[in-house]
């Protein structure tokens, strides 16, 4: 992937992680219009009836999940079928492609023997994986 | 129905957003919530997500100009993403007329940056302090428009940290993105250029956003029928405005877009108190 713009100064990690987020969002807003589509064309069974959202979606995320078995954490991969939940794929992965470049800024921080911007960027890594694995929200 | 109208909505505020100077975030969460009828959890997390997405949209071009600079983002966006993720774990704690009170007062609180800021560019003439210097917070990119190159510098470091923590926090509480306070505390605090600071704001939103919206998609606040049609509406939105740029006038929009926040931002307060259903 080329870019007009491309000044020849970027330092090499930086070029790394454009190159890495560009692919990242991508493929990950790729994916969520894909999905989105199967949703609205009804190929697959949602597990909340489109017609009966209207009635769920006045109510907290809390209240919603309990009316509707809607699932919370990462137990929403047990619905990956239902073509509401499929959506949640494409939307991770634009969650995900922060943290995908991080362990990839990581070693390169490493290999520069930069070692403050590697511990920083290890850091940042291993918040986004709190964030992703639901320990931090108990 | 309401899809199809949250995507118009979305494809206007994309628009409005590239034309006014303002993230497509902060003008969402207000106005839908004051116009549709989703729980203020869905409606911060579909903020939160589009601002995340157009972040990420735009950061590889940033980053690759050079304009952008990763080595500067990365120590505010750690501080910024810890506490994003405080802020939207206490969210869901807080009852939500209170959450609809407190939206109300961050955009009052917001448009008067807005109108305080509005386009001053200061930019850093003294030396680097001793945080900055250590982390080799410097650099220099080339603008185009002036045809030479812009040397950057950083100072008030440690003021910055502090910024950045109560925008990453009040940012994953409401779901609102951060280009609001980013730009500002990159620019008028920290001493950064001001097409460098909108350039490296954006590669701090797209980090600082990914730990608050993991939270959020943990908690079941993210409805794909409200997220994905207002993702795909702001980014064509945006699209459109940035063709438009050059031929309206950015400063009466920005003008419109203050009084339209004032108003959303009433009803929310209105909302939180119970005197508007």
């Amino acid at each position: 992937m080329t870019w007009e713009n491309e000044s020849a100064s970027v330092l090499p990690e930086q070029r790394i992680y454009a190159r890495w987020l560009a692919a990242g969002s991508h493929l990950s807003f790729a994916l969520l219009v894909t999905a989105f589509i199967i949703y609205l064309a009804g190929v697959a069974a949602p597990l909340v009836p489109v017609a009966q959202l209207p009635n769920y979606w006045t109510l907290s995320a809390a209240r919603y999940a309990a009316a509707t078995g809607g699932p919370t954490g990462w137990h929403w991969l047990e619905f990956i079928g239902r073509s509401d939940v499929m959506n949640l794929v494409g939307i991770a992965c634009v969650a995900l492609v922060t943290p995908v470049c991080f362990a990839r800024l990581v070693p390169e921080f490493v290999r520069q023997r930069e070692h403050t911007f590697a511990a920083i960027a290890l850091m940042e890594l291993w918040i986004l994986v709190l964030a992703a694995s639901g320990i931090a929200a108990g | 129905m309401w899809p199809l109208a949250l995507f118009l909505v979305s494809f206007l505020l994309g628009i409005v957003a590239v034309l006014a100077g303002v993230g497509g975030g902060v003008l969402f969460v207000p106005i839908v919530s004051a116009l549709f009828p989703f729980h203020l959890d869905f409606v911060r997390g579909a903020g939160l997500l589009l601002a995340l997405a157009g972040a990420l949209a735009a950061g590889p071009s940033l980053l690759m100009s050079g304009m952008a600079s990763l080595r500067l983002a990365l120590p505010f966006a750690l501080i910024g993403s810890v506490f994003s993720m405080v802020g939207a774990l206490v969210s869901f704690q807080v009852p939500a007329d209170v959450m609809q009170a407190m939206l109300g007062i961050t955009i009052a609180l917001i448009v008067l940056l807005m109108w305080r800021c509005g386009s001053t560019e200061p930019s850093a003439r003294g030396a680097s302090d001793r945080i900055a210097a250590g982390l080799g917070l410097a650099g220099v990119y080339f603008d185009p428009v002036s045809g030479g190159n812009v040397d950057w510098r950083v100072q008030h470091t440690a003021a910055g940290f502090a910024a950045f923590a109560i925008i990453g926090l009040v940012g994953g509480m409401f779901g609102l993105g951060a280009g609001w306070a980013n730009v500002p505390a990159l620019n008028l605090l920290l001493g950064v250029p001001l097409k460098g600071a909108v350039a490296t704001s954006s590669i701090v939103m797209s980090i600082v956003n990914t730990s608050a919206a993991w939270i959020y998609i943990g908690r079941g606040a993210v409805l794909p029928m409200i997220v994905t049609p207002s993702i795909i509406g702001v980014m064509l939105g945006a699209r459109i405005g940035a063709r438009l740029l050059h031929r309206l006038p950015s400063a009466v929009l920005r003008r419109i877009v203050i009084v339209i926040l004032l108003l959303a931002g009433a009803r929310a307060l209105l909302t939180g108190f119970g005197l508007w259903n």
